[in-house]
């Protein structure tokens, strides 16, 4: 059977079931008596063994089966969760895990079995008796069958012309093949088959019932149509007209054994169709068909609605999703990057009044509203591509019971704002570095239990995982209240390690010695573990969320804690941004850096350590001269005020000293090539309306 | 390749040939194999990259993409470069990467089969234009250096 259309579907239900399997068994292991959780596993196990069975991937399946009998005997509570259990559990996790890599990367599940897992789990159930395991399942069976008895009897009872064929209206070829086959004593059956209501891919699930009783049986008439079907044009129940040699329990269980099928409830036809009844009944069937046939020419417009009001008259919310590959979104992207290129070109063109420009007011207008609509566009492209942090950060939690176990040191994790959104480039890649910071928290930050009872602090140590939005950027915090990081045995270990000098330590300040930790191979963790203190970590966290256009930033207080904070742009692609002048040159600075725009008297700039500063609002800020940094030729024109533009990172400021301002522009970031080397301030090029190029300063490495 | 290919099938002959642009740098002619070529540009605003290398003039749109400018005269060792209207931009893709290279002049085409290069030896060279010259061409009476453009653009990143 061909499966490989429904592979990506099958790597991401996999993904997701194994997860919520993964959180759950988390919460058992701290409430061993949750039943709606057990509950939530069990389901999830079960699925995803018949998704597994489906696809074909028999040892996925093997270890799902030995796993699902361990949560059945737990919800039948015949065994408890044990700490033991759940490290087994976990250890299944990680092989399924791996299967489904496997399968991801050349649709084969591998070779492994597992076996010492299957064997551990077995175990568990062996421990309550070897019996109970069959027991249980034959319960489940008959459980199964019990429902299902009562409506055969039903369908039986109410057995008449009319209900036989409920639901179907059937064409003349069609009767006479289902008399056909029961002059020739082959049953038919007229089967309802029901898909949950929280199923996304109803096409896919009836597609895959289809074929699996490919073989078994044959279908007359399906209702709606097959096409139709495929097409997702139905609620959540179709009927099929089958002719059938086998038992019908076996055509019922084999479409139940496709996940997502609520129910299948068969009724034997086992009348003859009369031809004369079949009449009256075809003429509104003729009726019909023309007007369905008129409205699919009509505009599709005018189709969708009518199709969606049923699914919302259904009373449940049906999210309507569709999966694009990320590759089609980045064309889409740099497609409206060129567009706002060419809007940029436009606005240019009309104000260019030498060469006799636009000035026509309608003109302006147009070009304000074709303004509008790009950036509208460029935002509604930015949130299609953006996703919860969620998918990166779910697997933290089990990752620090793990540490938590491997370190000897009680812990917890603490998630808040797991819905915030990132580009979905950055998700992928920000996955490491807070994995590191976790570590980093669990080694080096919190103190083993003994030193937190002596301290007075709480036994369990605490790490925050806090990710939110704050203007233009998205933070993630990492925060723990073990030791803090302690300054002098930092600046110890350097001086040491003849990173920098005794002297240098010496007039450090707090904030320079922490900055230490960032630099290439420095770890103060005193014995190397598993788990961190090889030197690489913090300076690689650096290096990575610098390279996304982002930053790092440390506090601490010594022995209470420290908080790490990874700033992030929302967006890579296309940035507001301030336009400067230097000399002749054009500058972009990102408008999400810059706090405010001052006009600074040249006799108000002070000197401290014979550095240009000045005073605002109650702070001293430096100044940096662009044009003497950027090494721009030409002198600057002499005046009595500078324009400094203040540029925050953190609650750091600095000014920019700049020639003039042009104002505000939406770019698009485009990277100068490999073989030229750019200094860090530069962090791409844009084009500007007129089709120079004008380069993008980093104001964050400025500060 | 398929360039190769083509230009292999069209001359049957013994010897296989290749194409160059001959074109002016200075008072000398240099030849860059076609197969690199993409494109060649007029001269346009090229917008200055501070704190870069010194033979990489800046960068210019080329259609919407950022191009890097190479100075091949800075590069060689000789007068910095004078635009005039013969002034082009040889656009070269090296490695994944495009690259414009600045010449004064571009002349002709012209075909060289293998009897007409003339290896040379790197070694004896010191001069800084010979590094990058990877052998010489002769045609129609005249000599032709023929640049190595994959040195001259990948070895001049890395030093």
């Amino acid at each position: 059977m061909d499966v490989s259309q429904y592979l990506e579907i099958f790597i991401d239900e996999s993904s997701e079931h194994l997860q919520s399997i993964s959180d759950g068994v988390m919460v058992l292991e701290k409430e061993p008596d949750n039943q709606d959780t057990i509950n939530e596993i069990f389901r999830a196990a079960h699925s995803l063994k018949g998704m597994a069975g489906t696809m074909g991937y028999k040892r996925m399946q093997n270890l799902t089966h030995d796993m699902e009998n361990v949560f059945s005997e737990v919800r039948n509570g015949n065994i408890s969760v044990t700490s033991d259990m759940c490290d087994v559990l976990f250890q299944c996790m990680d092989a399924l895990e791996s299967y489904v890599d496997n399968i991801r990367n050349n649709q084969d599940e591998g070779t492994e079995d597992n076996e010492d897992i299957i064997k551990a789990l077995n175990a568990f159930i062996e421990g309550i008796g070897g019996d109970g395991k069959k027991e249980a399942k034959k319960e489940e069976t008959k459980a199964e069958e019990a429902k299902e008895e009562p409506k055969q009897e039903e369908a039986k009872a109410a057995k008449s012309d009319n209900n036989q064929l409920e639901g179907l209206t059937l064409a003349d070829f069609e009767r006479s093949a289902v008399n056909e086959a029961l002059e020739k004593n082959i049953s038919v059956f007229n089967i309802k088959v029901e898909v949950e209501e929280s199923c996304v891919l109803k096409a896919a699930r009836a597609f895959l019932v289809f074929k699996n009783l490919e073989g078994h049986c044959e279908v007359i008439k399906s209702e709606p149509t097959t096409q139709d079907i495929e097409d997702e044009r139905f609620e959540f129940e179709f009927r099929l007209l089958i002719t059938t040699e086998e038992e019908i329990d076996s055509i019922v269980s084999i479409i139940k054994s496709v996940s997502e099928i609520k129910d299948a409830t068969p009724i034997q036809v086992t009348d003859k169709l009369d031809e004369e009844e079949e009449k009256p009944e075809e003429k509104p069937k003729e009726e019909k068909k023309p007007a369905t046939k008129e409205t699919k020419p009509a505009s599709k417009e005018e189709k969708k609605p009518a199709a969606k009001e049923p699914a919302k008259g259904g009373g449940k919310a049906v999210s309507h999703t569709v999966r694009v590959d990320i590759e089609k979104l980045d064309v889409l992207m740099n497609l409206v990057s060129e567009l706002i290129i060419a809007k940029n070109g436009l606005v240019s063109a009309s104000n260019d009044g030498e060469n006799g420009g636009i000035k026509s007011a309608n003109f302006t207008e147009q070009i304000e509203y074709l303004e509008r609509v790009t950036t509208n566009l460029h935002e509604s492209v930015m949130k299609v591509r953006m996703m919860p942090i969620e998918s990166v950060i779910s697997k933290f939690p089990r990752m620090v019971r793990d540490l938590s176990k491997k370190l000897d040191k009680k812990m917890e994790l603490y998630i808040t704002g797991e819905d915030t959104e990132l580009d979905r480039t950055v998700i992928d890649e920000i996955g490491d570095p807070i994995m590191h910071m976790i570590r980093n928290s669990a080694d080096h930050g919190l103190e083993p239990t003994d030193v937190r009872i002596e301290r007075g602090k709480p036994e369990v140590g605490t790490i925050a995982l806090n990710a939110f939005q704050e203007g233009n950027n998205v933070v993630i915090e990492v925060k723990d209240d073990g030791n803090g990081i302690d300054t002098e045995r930092v600046k110890a270990k350097a001086v040491e390690k003849g990173a920098i000098t005794q002297e240098q330590a010496d007039s450090m300040t707090e904030k320079e010695a922490v900055d230490l930790l960032f630099r290439p191979s420095f770890s103060t963790a005193e014995k190397i573990t598993d788990v961190s203190g090889r030197g690489v970590g913090l300076d690689v966290v650096k290096s990575k969320i610098e390279a996304l256009g982002g930053d790092v930033e440390v506090k601490t207080v010594y022995g209470q804690g420290s908080t790490f904070s990874i700033r992030l742009p929302l967006t890579l692609a296309i940035i507001q941004a301030l336009m400067v002048k230097l000399g002749e040159e054009k500058y972009a600075i990102s408008l999400g850096s810059i706090e405010t725009i001052e006009d600074i008297a040249i006799s108000e700039i002070k000197y401290v350590h014979a550095k240009e500063v000045i005073h605002l609002r109650g702070s001293v800020i430096p100044l940096i001269r662009l044009r003497e940094l950027l090494d721009v030729p030409g002198e600057p024109e002499e005046s009595d005020t500078i324009v400094v533009v203040i540029v925050r990172k953190g609650d750091k400021l600095a000014g920019l000293v700049v020639d003039s301002l042009i104002g505000q522009m939406e770019i698009v970031i485009k990277s100068l090539g490999k073989y030229i080397s750019i200094n860090k301030m530069i962090s791409g090029a844009t084009i500007l309306g007129d089709g120079s190029v004008a380069l993008i300063i980093d104001a964050n490495t400025l500060v | 390749m398929d360039n190769v290919n083509a230009i292999e099938d069209k001359s049957m002959e013994s010897t296989t040939s290749v194409q160059y642009i001959v074109v002016k740098i200075g008072s000398e002619q240099y030849g860059i194999n076609i197969n690199y070529i993409d494109n060649i540009v007029r001269s346009e605003p090229i917008t200055r990259v501070p704190k870069t290398q010194t033979y990489y003039k800046g960068v210019i749109n080329l259609r919407g993409e950022i191009i890097p400018v190479m100075s091949v005269r800075i590069k060689l060792g000789l007068e910095p470069d004078e635009f005039t209207d013969k002034t082009r931009f040889i656009i070269v893709k090296v490695d994944g990467a495009t690259i414009g290279v600045i010449v004064d002049q571009v002349k002709e085409v012209v075909t060289l089969d293998n009897d007409s290069i003339e290896k040379v030896n790197k070694a004896n060279n010191s001069d800084a234009a010979a590094n990058y010259i990877e052998s010489i061409g002769k045609s129609n009476g005249e000599l032709i250096s023929l640049l190595d453009i994959v040195g001259l653009i990948v070895e001049a990143s890395e030093k």
